[in-house]
C-alpha cells in the first residue's frame, strides 16, 4: 500500500492537541533542558547547585506531569489512539527533528566531548562544569561527559519510567518490570560504581549488570590488571564478570527467557523501554528486515568474539611457568568451548534450527579459522594481520558508539527503539541463540482465538511479526524476543501469554485446524 | 490445470486459497471489488483509532500472493453461469471458473427505516465503509454528534471509534441491555454500565423510527420511536449483517437468507460451493445458528473446503463453540454455550461471579440436574481455549471446572487471580467445602496428571 493510506483521514484530523496541562507540563520540561543548553553554550551560572537542581528537577516533573495529565483522567487500558496520526509518534516533522537533533548529540557527546565542556588537566566548562558538584557528592571527581550523560539516561529511564507506569497501570507485568529497570538503573549503573570509585580509587568503572559481550571493554588489559591491583574486591568483580556471561545468564534465560535481562535488567533496554516507548510501532516487520537482522546482529557476535580474543590474546604470555594462562592454553580453550555449544546445538537442536544452522556453521568456521590463523600470523603485537588495539578501536567505534548510540538510540522516532538491540546487540544475540534453543520461556497462543487485526506485530518493538505465529495457533519462540509483554497487552482477544512452561512441546509448529473438531486434527495431525 | 475461482478475499476465501494452495498446485484466482489484498475486517476499527495503518491489518506482505502462485483480481462479480462455468463481471466481461467457491461475506442489515439513503448514514463492515466514516465523521467539529442504531458488537466498536475523536455518541438500543439478547442478564448490565462510563449515551429499550435529512441530502438528526429528536451528523446503522448474496438472484444457485449448502459446504450444484458468513446450513449442527457471521467459523469453513476441493471430501464439522469480543477496556471470552435469558433452555441454569470492581465478571452454564459443563463466559479474565474446549469435549462436570479454573487462567503473568474468590463464592451458594486444585502444567499441556 501507498503512504496515501498511512492516514485515510480526508476531511480532517483526530483529536490529537495537547491540553492545557500538557502544554504547561512540556513548557516546564523544556525550560529544563533550555538551562543545560545554555550551559552547553558556556553560560556561566553563578550557584551550580542550585541551577543543576533546577534543571533536572524541571525536566523530570514536566515529564511526569505531561504523563498525568494524559492518563490518569482515562481508564485504565491500552492507550494507543491516534499513535500513527501524531507527528512526533507518525514519523512526521516534530519525529525527523527530534532524531536529529538526539543524534547531534550523539556525535558530540561520542566524538567531541570538548564541545560539552570536556577539559583535560584542567577545570572543566560548560555542561560538564555545570554537573561537576552532583558528580563530586557522588564519587568525589569532577564530572566527565560520561557522567553527564549518565545523569540524563537515568533521569529518562526513571521520568519516563513513571509516565510507561501510568500509562500501563492495568498491567502488573509492565508495572513491575519497569520497577526493576529503574532500580537497575540508577542502583547498579548510576550509583553503585560512583561509590565504589569513592571507596576504591583503584576500581575500574563497572556497571554490575553489563555483561560481556555488551559490556566489549569487559576483558581488556588495563581494566583486568586494575581489578587485580584492587586486591581481593577486584578480584571478586573480575570472576562476577565471567561468571555473568557462563553461568549466571545461562541459568536465568533457561528459567525465564532473555527477558530477565533484557526488559528487566538491561540498560539499553530500560532507556528503550520507558523513553522509547512511544515509538516501539516503528519497528519494520517486513521479511526483508529479518533477514538483514540475522545476518547484521550474528555479525556482530562474531565481530565481538573475535576482537575480545585478539585482546585478551596481546596481552597473555606464552611461558607457561609464569602463569598457567598462556596464548595457547587460552586459544586452545575458547576453541573447546564454541565446539561444546556448537556440537551441542548441531546434535541436539539441529530439527529446529534448519537453515539457521548453515549461518550458525559460517560463523562458527570463521571463529576457528580465526583462531588458527591467531596462533600461526600473530606476533610482534600483531594478532592475525591487525593489531588487535586497532580491531578493538574499530569495534569500538562502529559498534559501540555509532550503533548503539548514534543510530540506536538517535533514530528512536524513525526506526523504532529497539534498533540496537535487534540489529546489533551481541549480547541480546547470544542470549537469544539459548533462548531459540534451551529454555523454557516462550509466548503462547491461545487455541483459535486470533483474528488476525495485528497489534501484536505492529506494537512489537522487535520488528517480530507476532500474528503471522498466532493466526497459525502456533507459539511464539524467537531468538530476538525480548519478553516486553506488550503484544499480550494490546491483544483484543486475549490470545498471546508470555510463559515459562516444559520444553516439551514449546515449539508446535504443525499446523492444527483451529476450531474444529477433535478427530479432524488427529486426522490433520497425523499427515 | 482446474481453475479454482474464489470470490472474496476475506478470512473465509484467503483461507480457503491458502489451504488450497498448500494441498495442491491448482491455479487459484481471488475475486475481489472491496480491496487489493486481504486485510483484517476485525481490525477496521484500529486504523480510524490511529492504532494501525492500513498496511498493518493487512497479515500478509503484497510479496506472498505471488510467491505463492494465487492470483488476485480487483472486479465485481454481477453473475453467475453455472451451465457454462462462466462469471459475468460488472465491465461486462466474463471469467471462466472449473470450481466457484463463494465466500462474498455479509452487508450491513438495515430495517427498512425512512431516510436510509441519506448522505451519513453507513453501516460498518467494509473498507468503504470506515471511508465513510472518515468523510462523515473525521473529528468532533464535523461531526459533533453520531447516533449508533442497534446494540451489538459492531455498535459498541463504532462507539469507541468515534469516542477517540471525542464526538458524542447517543447508542440506540432496542433490548433492556446492552446485547442482551446474547448475554445473560447480568453481564449485559456490567457491559451496558461499563459502555456509560466511556461517556457514551446509552439509551435502552429505544427504537429508531425515522432518519431526518436536510435539504442537501445530509443526514441532521433521528426521531426515535418516542418522539424524541436527536440532532447528529452521522447515523451509524449496526443492527446485525446478513449474507451478501444479492449477485445471485438471476442464477440457479439456491438462496434463502444466505446461500444453502450441505455439511460439505456443497450449493448442490457441482462445482459450486459456498463457505463464511454468505453460507447457509440447511440443516444446522447443534445449536448453531445456520449462517454463522464469524471470523473463526469463516476459517474453520476456508480450511475443510480445501480439503474437499482436493480430493478429500471432508464435512464441516466445527468443535466446541467459541467466540470473542473486547467492549471498550473489557475482554470478553466465551466457550461452548451460555445463554441469553431469552434463549436460556429449561435444562441450564447458571453459576455467577462478579468482581467488586464492576469490571470483571464470569458466568458458568451447566445442566441443572447432572452438573454437566455446559460453557462458560468470562470478561476480564482470559481463559486458556486448550483447556476450556477439553473440559467441554470430556464432559467435566461443575464441581471440577470451579475447582480447576488456575488450570485454564489465562492472564499475563503477576495479574490478580480470582479463581479462590470466585470458589469461595461457590462454596457459599452451593454449600460445599470444594477445595482449589494447584495450577498443574501437565494437565494443562499434556492432559495427565
Amino acid at each position: 500500500m501507498d503512504t496515501k493510506d498511512q492516514s485515510m483521514s480526508l476531511a480532517g484530523q483526530p483529536p490529537k492537541a495537547l491540553g492545557t496541562g500538557q502544554k504547561f507540563a512540556t513548557t516546564l520540561g523544556l525550560s529544563g533542558l533550555l538551562i543545560l543548553l545554555l550551559a552547553v553554550f558556556n553560560v556561566d551560572f553563578p550557584n551550580k547547585v542550585l541551577w543543576l537542581s533546577v534543571s533536572l528537577a524541571a525536566i523530570s516533573a514536566g515529564i511526569i506531569w505531561f504523563s498525568v495529565q494524559a492518563y490518569t483522567g482515562k481508564h485504565p487500558g491500552i492507550k494507543n489512539d491516534g499513535v500513527w496520526f501524531k507527528s512526533i509518534s507518525g514519523r512526521g516533522l516534530w519525529a525527523w527533528m527530534l532524531g536529529i537533533v538526539l543524534t547531534g548529540f550523539y556525535v558530540i557527546l561520542y566524538f567531541y566531548p570538548q564541545f560539552l565542556g570536556l577539559r583535560q588537566g584542567e577545570d572543566n566548562t560548560g555542561i560538564i562544569a555545570l554537573f561537576d558538584p552532583l558528580s563530586r557528592l557522588l564519587s568525589g571527581n569532577p564530572a566527565s561527559q560520561w557522567f553527564v550523560y549518565g545523569t540524563l539516561y537515568t533521569i529518562a529511564i526513571l521520568a519516563f519510567g513513571v509516565k510507561f507506569i501510568l500509562k500501563y497501570r492495568h498491567n502488573r507485568y509492565e508495572k513491575l518490570r519497569t520497577y526493576s529497570v529503574m532500580f537497575f538503573q540508577t542502583g547498579f549503573a548510576f550509583l553503585i560504581p560512583e561509590f565504589m570509585a569513592r571507596l576504591n580509587g583503584d576500581l575500574p568503572y563497572y556497571d554490575l549488570k553489563n555483561i560481556w559481550p555488551l559490556n566489549y571493554y569487559m576483558f581488556e588489559q588495563y581494566r583486568v590488571n586494575a581489578f587485580i591491583d584492587a586486591g581481593n574486591i577486584g578480584l571478586a568483580m573480575l570472576i562476577f564478570g565471567v561468571l555473568s556471561i557462563f553461568v549466571i545468564t545461562p541459568v536465568l534465560t533457561y528459567k525465564y527467557g532473555k527477558r530477565w535481562y533484557c526488559s528487566w535488567v538491561c540498560g539499553c533496554g530500560g532507556l528503550a523501554e520507558t523513553a522509547g516507548d512511544p515509538f516501539r510501532h516503528l519497528s519494520d516487520k517486513r521479511m526483508v528486515a529479518w533477514k538483514i537482522e540475522r545476518w547484521v546482529v550474528h555479525s556482530v557476535v562474531v565481530f565481538v568474539t573475535l576482537m575480545t580474543t585478539a585482546v585478551i590474546y596481546s596481552y597473555l604470555g606464552n611461558d607457561s611457568s609464569k602463569y598457567w594462562l598462556t596464548r595457547d592454553v587460552f586459544l586452545i580453550g575458547v576453541g573447546v568451548l564454541l565446539t561444546l555449544v556448537f556440537g551441542w546445538a548441531m546434535i541436539f537442536r539441529r530439527n529446529q534450527l534448519k537453515k539457521d544452522a548453515q549461518y550458525g556453521a559460517i560463523g562458527y568456521f570463521i571463529i576457528i579459522i580465526a583462531l588458527i590463523g591467531f596462533h600461526y600470523l600473530s606476533g610482534n603485537g600483531q594478532v592475525f594481520l591487525f593489531s588487535s588495539g586497532t580491531l578493538r578501536k574499530t569495534y569500538a567505534f562502529l559498534i559501540g558508539s555509532i550503533f548503539s548510540g548514534v543510530i540506536g538510540t538517535g533514530f528512536y522516532p524513525i526506526f523504532g527503539n529497539r534498533v540496537w538491540c535487534r540489529f546489533g546487540c551481541p549480547m541480546a544475540a547470544i542470549l537469544g541463540f539459548q533462548q531459540r534453543l534451551f529454555s523454557r520461556f516462550r509466548i503462547t497462543t491461545n487455541g483459535g482465538q486470533c483474528i488476525s487485526c495485528g497489534n501484536c506485530s505492529t506494537y512489537c518493538e522487535m520488528g517480530i511479526d507476532v500474528r503471522a505465529y498466532a493466526q497459525k495457533g502456533e507459539n511464539i519462540v524467537r531468538s530476538s524476543c525480548v519478553g516486553c509483554g506488550i503484544c499480550s497487552a494490546v491483544c483484543p482477544r486475549g490470545v498471546l501469554k508470555l510463559e515459562n512452561g516444559p520444553l516439551e512441546g514449546r515449539i508446535n509448529s504443525r499446523e492444527v485446524l483451529l476450531g474444529n473438531d477433535v478427530d479432524l486434527m488427529d486426522l490433520v495431525n497425523k499427515q | 490445470m482446474e481453475h479454482i475461482v474464489i470470490i472474496g478475499n476475506g478470512i473465509s476465501g484467503i483461507t480457503a486459497a491458502r489451504h488450497i494452495r498448500k494441498l495442491s498446485d491448482k491455479r487459484i484466482t481471488i475475486i475481489s471489488d472491496e480491496t487489493d489484498y486481504f486485510f483484517s475486517r476485525t481490525a477496521l476499527m484500529y486504523v480510524y483509532m490511529g492504532h494501525m495503518r492500513w498496511k498493518d491489518i493487512e497479515p500478509y506482505e503484497p510479496h506472498f500472493w505471488q510467491q505463492n502462485n494465487i492470483d488476485l483480481l480487483r472486479a465485481r462479480v454481477t453473475d453467475v453461469h453455472p451451465d457454462s462455468k462462466k462469471l459475468t463481471l460488472s465491465d461486462g466481461s466474463s471469467f471462466s471458473y472449473d470450481t466457484l467457491i463463494l465466500a462474498t461475506g455479509s452487508v450491513t442489515n438495515t430495517f427498512g427505516w425512512p431516510g436510509l439513503d441519506l448522505e451519513g448514514v453507513q453501516g460498518l463492515v467494509t473498507k468503504q465503509d470506515l471511508e465513510e466514516l472518515e468523510k462523515h465523521a473525521p473529528d468532533a467539529e464535523a461531526c459533533p454528534r453520531a447516533v449508533i442504531v442497534g446494540g451489538g458488537l459492531i455498535g459498541v466498536e463504532l462507539a469507541e471509534m468515534l469516542r477517540t475523536r471525542e464526538i458524542e455518541v447517543t447508542f440506540l438500543v432496542r433490548e433492556g441491555a446492552f446485547w442482551n439478547n446474547v448475554l445473560p442478564d447480568r453481564e449485559a448490565g456490567m457491559i451496558s454500565r461499563h459502555i456509560q462510563s466511556h461517556h457514551v449515551d446509552l439509551r435502552l429499550n429505544t427504537n429508531l423510527k425515522e432518519i431526518l435529512g436536510d435539504e442537501k441530502g445530509r443526514v441532521c438528526g433521528v426521531l426515535t420511536e418516542d418522539g424524541e429528536e436527536i440532532s447528529c451528523k452521522l447515523v451509524g446503522i449496526t443492527t446485525g449483517v446478513r449474507p451478501n448474496i444479492q449477485f445471485l438472484q438471476n442464477s440457479p444457485v439456491h438462496t434463502d437468507k444466505g446461500i444453502l449448502v450441505n455439511r460439505f459446504l456443497e450449493t448442490g450444484i457441482p462445482g459450486i460451493y459456498a463457505i463464511g458468513d454468505c453460507a447457509q446450513q440447511r440443516e444446522p449442527i447443534g445449536d448453531r445458528p445456520a449462517v454463522e457471521a464469524v471470523w473463526y467459523t469463516g476459517r474453520i469453513m476456508g480450511e475443510t473446503v480445501a480439503r474437499t476441493i482436493c480430493g478429500q471430501r471432508t464435512p464441516y464439522s466445527p468443535g466446541n463453540w467459541f467466540n470473542s469480543a473486547k467492549f471498550f477496556d473489557i475482554e470478553y471470552q466465551t466457550y461452548g454455550w451460555v445463554s441469553s435469558k431469552r434463549k436460556r433452555r429449561e435444562h441450564e441454569a447458571h453459576f455467577h461471579w462478579i468482581h467488586p470492581d464492576d469490571d470483571k465478571c464470569i458466568t458458568i452454564a451447566y445442566h441443572v440436574d447432572t452438573k454437566l459443563f455446559l460453557g462458560i463466559n468470562t470478561f476480564g479474565i482470559r481463559m486458556r481455549h486448550q483447556v476450556i474446549d477439553r473440559w467441554l469435549t470430556e464432559g467435566k462436570d461443575l464441581p471440577y471446572v470451579v475447582t480447576h479454573l488456575k488450570d485454564a487462567n489465562f492472564d499475563p503473568e503477576f495479574y490478580d487471580q480470582y479463581e479462590n474468590e470466585i470458589l469461595s463464592a461457590y462454596n457459599a451458594e452451593f454449600k460445599t467445602q470444594l477445595k482449589p486444585a494447584k495450577k498443574n502444567w501437565h494437565r494443562i499441556f499434556f492432559n495427565t496428571k
